[in-house]
């Protein structure tokens, strides 16, 4: 799995590329926290276009750092072309509460 | 008609997880799967194995047993561990219920498996451990080449 975690316009913009699963979440899951702390941001947008595949251990990922947002009442958004990270999400619900947007930009305009 | 089993067994290392789901999803391509049928299989045992390292062993070590079986377009895996066992099958299956909160566990395992497969069995003795059975059915077109 490699990950990209950097400031863009503001928000904590997060890259995927590879395989999230239980044995991918665990690091990633303290990458993003100790950048999202350290750089003191509030909304957070995923890139979940580089993914090869996700599970429900992603979702729990997914979940967690969504709380962290709102705790620091903060927004998030997903980057995805998907279809299959798409029918992951949707059964979570996690469709309803976060907005999926094709690029980068859209995301970071309507955060 | 025809038939093929394959047995398959390895530490409960989280590791192991893509290596499970990589060597059931070759196994079952001679079913020739539609991208969206493997992804789903793949998922499913991904979730299956998961459960057995994280629950079954609880981080510790053990070894998981993962057997398939093809019969005509239908596949059957079997997922096992000789763990602790699940005390409350029906609570499990629950869609958002995790035994593990503080862990960020989302509690879809089960949910997802019983989505992404046409059946789920699961059987788990205490102190013994959980089997977990899907099957899917892929879908034909009327000639095989």
């Amino acid at each position: 799995m490699y990950l990209s975690v950097e400031e863009h316009n503001n928000n904590l913009l997060v890259q995927f590329k590879g395989e999230l699963d239980h044995h991918t979440t665990e690091s990633v899951r303290e990458k993003i926290d100790q950048k999202y702390n350290d750089l003191r941001l509030k909304n957070i947008i995923l890139d979940l276009r580089g993914l090869t595949f996700m599970d429900s251990s992603g979702i729990g990922l997914i979940m967690g750092r969504y709380r962290n947002c709102i705790e620091k009442a903060g927004g998030m958004a997903i980057v995805s072309d998907n279809s299959y990270v798409e029918k992951m999400l949707k059964m979570s619900g996690l469709l309803k509460i976060i907005n999926v947007y094709p690029t980068i930009e859209k995301a970071a305009e309507n955060l | 008609m025809e038939k093929n089993y394959m047995k398959l067994e390895f530490l409960s290392k989280s590791n192991n997880e893509s290596f499970a789901r990589v060597v059931v999803a070759a196994f079952a391509s001679q079913l020739d799967p539609t991208l969206e049928e493997l992804s789903d299989i793949k998922t499913a045992v991904s979730e299956a194995v998961t459960n057995a390292i994280i629950h079954g062993y609880e981080y510790g070590q053990g070894l998981v047993i993962v057997e398939s079986k093809i019969e005509d377009n239908e596949i059957e895996i079997i997922v096992e561990d000789k763990g602790m066992g699940i005390p409350d099958i029906v609570k499990a299956r629950e869609p958002f219920y995790t035994s593990k909160p503080n862990m960020e566990r989302s509690g879809m395992g089960f949910t997802v498996m019983e989505t992404f497969m046409d059946s789920l069995q699961v059987e788990s003795i205490k102190g013994q451990g959980t089997k977990v059975k899907m099957t899917k059915r892929f879908q034909i077109l009327p000639d095989k080449e």
